[in-house]
């Protein structure tokens, strides 16, 4: 007997990272902000909301990458190698970003240098997140199981623009959250800040599922071909929906709906883009299925990860409830 | 000329792994410790079990911090430049791989948070349990990081398919034939390392009549320790060498220097190693010694690299050099701890300054001694990742050129350079803050963090204005 774990897998891996492009995409999205503040108690506020959480939401891109690797390697061998540099820059980026976090306390002297390498820090790994993201809709030149493209093909329109528009979608997420920890001046300036975020990520989801359909006949023919139009229109109705909604709920001043508001938006996107794919994990070559780990493997670190991964979960619900209400600009972190 | 994207490719896990592995080999025994102390703090209640486990634990949560961030380079590299090697063996090694994750993330996310900040949130037992539950942690994650390096060196448990290897046999894969030796030279290696970095902060301590009674404390403690721990890890590299003689003979030949096939067959002290005329120059060579070491008999045979085909050989130089530095200093490492011992039992220790400056001196010693390990074991591989079935030259992401990995090469170079210095810099600013009365140990006024989210800020949190 051999249980078919691919769509188990499938579950957790997508789970994993979303959990990842949603809170590390918070704290990317703070350092961001970051930079473009200039009062130093409410830089000292804004590092203050991300301070107990950041490390523990970067882990789960460790995760998301060994569950990649262990789950799906020929999807981990491909895609990694075409995405050499925006991977290197991601991760020297994060490097100094966590660095950054800890000396800028320390050398009041270096503040400036390590307050921009926190915020540069940011920025380069969003971007190169985005190039990834963009690198993986567009797909891959494959031969014989190996990447046969150039480290450069992610140097083209479409991955630039998925570069420049996940900036902006972590922004809103930062903006929310900041909207959530703080109050005031700081409060009403991340609302703004939001807004802005929010036009951006709205004209960035609109072009992209306008391009996609037109680069790709499948992907065309995926969404727009009956009885599929039918199932799937509720998609974009629903992501118009929540932007609206959204947009509402800057307005009206709310403060918990628009960081719940901004996740929903990053789900539908995430789900647009996985009925695109489906069910390819290497566009347009490779199937989950064909680029799974023997059942064997797959088996043998499904036994741990679903005893560690609950506890995990449960330990991080707690710790960010012992950080919930608003961060003082003064009292706390340092 | 040409850059080789293999060859760089190479460099650049050598420089990413070499930085890495300094902090495990100091954290895995610094964790040990700590649990050490916090356990004799619990049982006794003396303050000075608590004010030398509060100021390793202030350099433990920055080392930790460090090696975090520099693991977290480490997944990527299987697939940006060696995606070859994990294509083949991913069945078979990535769940181990994603084990190790795991187990740091899950020890990360919470025993560590309770040790370093929840000293005042939680019961003295359960602040010891955390302590005790992130040493294990930590041996744990060598546990599957030292299984993945064992089946490389010395696969087990698969079958191979279309040149792929699949599992057969996962108890075989964990626990291959050179795994048992490697993890516990490699273990002992790591206390040994922490017990000098120890024994030489105490003797500094000591030198400047600075927390005196810790100091003391600590020299003692790392001295017990290394008066058993260094024969110990003669006897077990004396063993993984029976191992490698077995399995790899090949790694053995270029450890020993030895081209040709001799039997009974002398141990070479020193020598210049020439690869391409397959001699060793300027050989001084004892008599039969080498078949003592090696078979435990006057007149066993010892391979010599000619028998196997060129393409085959590992280079020499490196693990014939590497290896000799390893037990120069293993040798290096004894007569400081007989000479220790030997003080302490005259009563002379706290007065024989040279001693204590010739500790401060050894700190570093054990880090070498583990690069120089490193080096010797995963050379010797060569020119295998699989040892026997695959080629490091087959390994390689194919996608890649030269200058690809130079640049990326140097990124991590001047990362690097700038990201170790300015964290060992931190932690010797800790070392001279030195230990701290138990009452300079307030509670924090608020309750702020269950979990580590500041692991180099922690400690100088800690320490307010001094």
């Amino acid at each position: 007997m051999v249980l078919d774990l691919v769509p188990l897998w499938t579950i957790l891996l997508a789970l994993a990272v979303f959990y990842y492009v949603v809170f590390d995409g918070f704290d990317l999205g703070v350092g961001m902000l970051y930079g473009l503040l200039r009062n130093d108690a409410a830089r000292t506020a804004t590092m203050n909301s991300v301070a107990p959480v950041w490390d523990g939401n970067e882990t789960w891109l460790v995760f998301g990458g060994l569950g990649l690797l262990a789950a799906f390697p020929l999807a981990f061998t491909i895609i990694i190698p075409a995405v050499y540099f925006p991977i290197l820059m991601m991760l020297l980026a994060l490097v100094f970003r966590g660095v950054a976090f800890e000396f800028r306390f320390k050398h009041t002297t270096l503040r400036r240098l390590w307050d921009s390498a926190f915020c540069g820090g940011s920025l380069v790994a969003t971007f190169a997140q985005g190039v990834v993201l963009g690198t993986f809709i567009q797909g891959f030149k494959v031969e014989d199981r190996h990447f046969a493209g150039s480290s450069f093909d992610w140097v083209s329109p479409f991955p630039i623009a998925t570069g420049v528009a996940l900036m902006f979608g972590y922004g809103l997420l930062g903006a929310c959250w900041l909207i959530l920890k703080t109050e005031g001046e700081l409060q009403d300036w991340a609302r703004r800040a939001a807004g802005i975020c929010l036009v951006a990520v709205l004209v960035a989801i609109a072009a992209v599922s306008i391009w996609t359909p037109l680069a790709r006949a499948e992907i065309a023919q995926r969404w727009f071909s009956w009885p599929n139009i039918a199932f799937l229109s509720p998609v974009p109705i629903v992501t118009a929906l929540i932007a609206f909604g959204e947009w509402e709920a800057l307005r009206r001043r709310h403060e918990l709906t628009p960081f719940l508001g901004a996740i929903a938006l990053f789900l539908m996107s995430f789900i647009g883009i996985a009925i695109s794919l489906w069910p390819m994990i290497v566009p347009y070559h490779y199937t989950l299925w064909q680029t799974a780990s023997s059942p064997s493997t797959q088996a043998f670190l499904l036994i741990g990860t679903l005893f560690l991964l609950p506890v995990i979960l449960m330990y991080t619900a707690w710790s960010y409830w012992v950080f919930r209400g608003k961060v003082s600009g003064v009292a706390g972190y340092h | 000329m040409t850059l080789d994207p293999m060859l760089l490719s190479r460099l650049q896990w050598a420089w990413v792994i070499a930085w890495h592995i300094l902090l495990p080999a100091f954290t895995i025994g610094l964790a040990s410790y700590i649990a050490v102390l916090e356990g004799l703090y619990l049982v006794t209640g003396w303050d000075i079990w608590f004010r030398i486990s509060g100021f390793w634990t202030r350099i433990f949560a920055v080392s930790f911090g460090m090696g975090v961030v520099s693991g977290i380079i480490m997944p990527f590299q299987f697939g940006t430049n060696w995606s070859r090697f994990t294509d083949a063996t991913a069945n078979v090694i990535s769940p181990l791989l994603a084990y190790e994750g795991l187990m740091a993330f899950f020890l990360e996310a919470s025993f560590l948070g309770v040790l370093l900040f929840g000293r005042w949130l939680v019961p003295p037992w359960a602040h010891f349990l955390a302590a005790f539950m992130v040493a294990f942690g930590t041996l744990l994650s060598s546990f599957w990081i030292l299984a993945t390096n064992s089946w490389m060196q010395t696969p087990a448990g698969y079958k191979l398919v279309d040149g792929r290897f699949e599992p057969v046999d996962w108890t075989a894969i964990v626990f291959s034939p050179s795994f048992p030796y490697r993890f516990f030279h490699n273990v002992t290696a790591f206390y040994i390392t922490t017990a000098f970095v120890v024994m030489g902060v105490g003797a500094w301590l000591l030198r400047r009549q600075r927390a005196v009674e810790d100091a003391r404390m600590m020299i003692r403690m790392a001295l017990g320790l290394l008066i058993i721990l260094v024969p110990l890890q003669m006897f077990l590299g004396d063993q993984h060498g029976l191992n490698t003689l077995e399995y790899q003979p090949a790694k053995l030949a270029a450890i020993e220097g030895r081209y040709d096939t001799a039997q009974p067959a002398p141990l070479t002290l020193f020598g210049i190693p020439d690869d391409t005329a397959a001699t060793m120059r300027g050989a001084i060579e004892i008599p039969r010694l080498g078949s003592l070491v090696l078979t435990h008999s006057w007149s066993g045979a010892i391979k010599g690299l000619k028998e196997w085909p060129a393409d085959q050989r590992p280079p020499v130089a490196l693990p014939f050099f590497a290896f000799r530095v390893m037990v120069g200093i293993a040798v290096l490492m004894l007569i400081i701890v007989l000479t220790g011992q030997f003080l302490q039992l005259r009563g002379q220790l706290w007065d024989a300054i040279w001693f204590l400056r010739l500790c401060e001196f050894a700190a570093p010693l054990g880090f070498v001694a583990v690069l120089c390990g490193w080096v010797t074991t995963e050379v010797g591989r060569q020119p295998w990742t699989v040892y026997g079935l695959l080629r490091t030259a087959d390994s390689v992401t194919p996608s890649l050129t030269g200058s690809n990995v130079a640049v990326s090469l140097a990124c991590y170079v001047a990362v690097y350079l700038i990201m170790f210095p300015t964290g060992i810099a931190f932690m010797a600013g800790l070392v001279r803050r030195g230990p701290r009365p138990a009452e300079l140990e307030e509670p924090p006024t608020e309750i702020e963090s269950g979990r580590p989210h500041q692991p180099f800020d922690s400690a100088a949190r800690a320490a307010p204005l001094l």
